[in-house]
């Protein structure tokens, strides 16, 4: 019988590439965060920092954070009570640990849903993932505060935070 | 009359249209001001470009350590853009570059007050208000 190594062979490689590429794609799908969709949430959220994915905190802290914008960290960010009411409804929604789940899960695994931080910085998860990034980048005057995630995340914009 | 020539004549309206319809919301915006100006001066006699351009680059000591002037976020040039303090790009903030601004009181009045309370510590004056927005129309 005459067995065609060769093509055998190819068809082999060509199988395991896809495989491991495959592999690679669904891992980096746990870098995804769908980005924000309502106009009014991204004008309202995104005007002074990247407007940031609901799934990346727990409702708790959405809603304890939309009850006190006018400290909302440092700054006054207040809107009138029916956009805030917009803002509050869509970012409980599609919180982390609400619609948003599928994207959120793997941040916000070990981290209590009713007792959780305000800043996504502070998400142990999230910590451990930037331990490698030194002192010195997070001074460089492209970068300058954790909060600017598009300064290393070059498509964050769109949802996307691989390497 | 032709169609094609109707064709034109419906799109110069609509663009002459929409021209005006960003240009009246900004005339109402300074009148308001200079009525509120006036009131608050009787000696008030107009909005001064000028003014607002020394005003546009003025350090204030009220507001926050690291926002004393409107450049600290606003380009010193108000045609090319900034930068917020979280890294955002901020579009021109004058009308030149960006000619969709100040179509919208509210919007304006949100970003006063925010800003204002942040580099001078206090709420803007009518007349600050008014020569700040002369100058970027000028621009």
């Amino acid at each position: 019988m005459n067995i065609p190594y060769r093509a055998l062979a190819i068809g082999l490689v060509t199988i395991a590439l896809s495989a491991l590429l495959f592999q690679r794609a669904q891992a980096g799908g746990s870098h995804y965060f769908a980005p924000v969709g309502d106009p009014v949430v991204k004008e309202e959220c995104g005007s002074c920092h990247l407007a940031f994915p609901p799934s990346m905190l727990p409702a708790s802290s959405w809603q304890r954070m939309m009850a006190d914008l006018k400290n909302h960290f440092g700054d006054d960010a207040s809107v009138d009570p029916a956009t805030a009411r917009r803002i509050t409804d869509y970012l409980l929604a599609n919180a982390g640990d609400a619609g948003g789940r599928r994207y959120g899960d793997k941040l916000l695994r070990g981290t209590s849903t009713t007792n959780a931080p305000l800043r996504i910085t502070e998400l142990r998860k999230w910590v451990r993932e930037h331990r490698e990034v030194p002192a010195w980048e997070w001074k460089h005057q492209d970068v300058r505060t954790k909060a600017n995630c598009v300064a290393c995340h070059a498509a964050a914009d769109r949802g996307y935070y691989e390497d | 009359m032709t169609r094609k020539k109707k064709t034109l004549l419906l799109g110069l309206t609509l663009a002459l249209a929409s021209a005006t319809a960003q240009a009246a919301p900004r005339d109402d915006l300074l009148a308001g001001y200079a009525a509120a100006a006036n009131k608050a001066d009787p000696a008030f006699t107009g909005f001064s470009a000028a003014r607002g351009e020394a005003f546009h680059r003025k350090s204030f000591a009220g507001g926050k350590a690291d926002t004393p002037a409107c450049t600290s976020c606003h380009a010193n040039d108000p045609r090319t853009a900034g930068r917020t303090p979280a890294g955002k790009t901020i579009e021109p903030v004058a009308v030149s570059a960006s000619p969709g601004r100040y179509g919208d009181p509210a919007k304006v009045e949100k970003w006063f007050k925010r800003n204002c309370h942040d580099v001078l510590g206090r709420e803007c004056t009518p007349q600050e208000k008014g020569d700040w927005l002369s100058f970027m129309l000028s621009r």
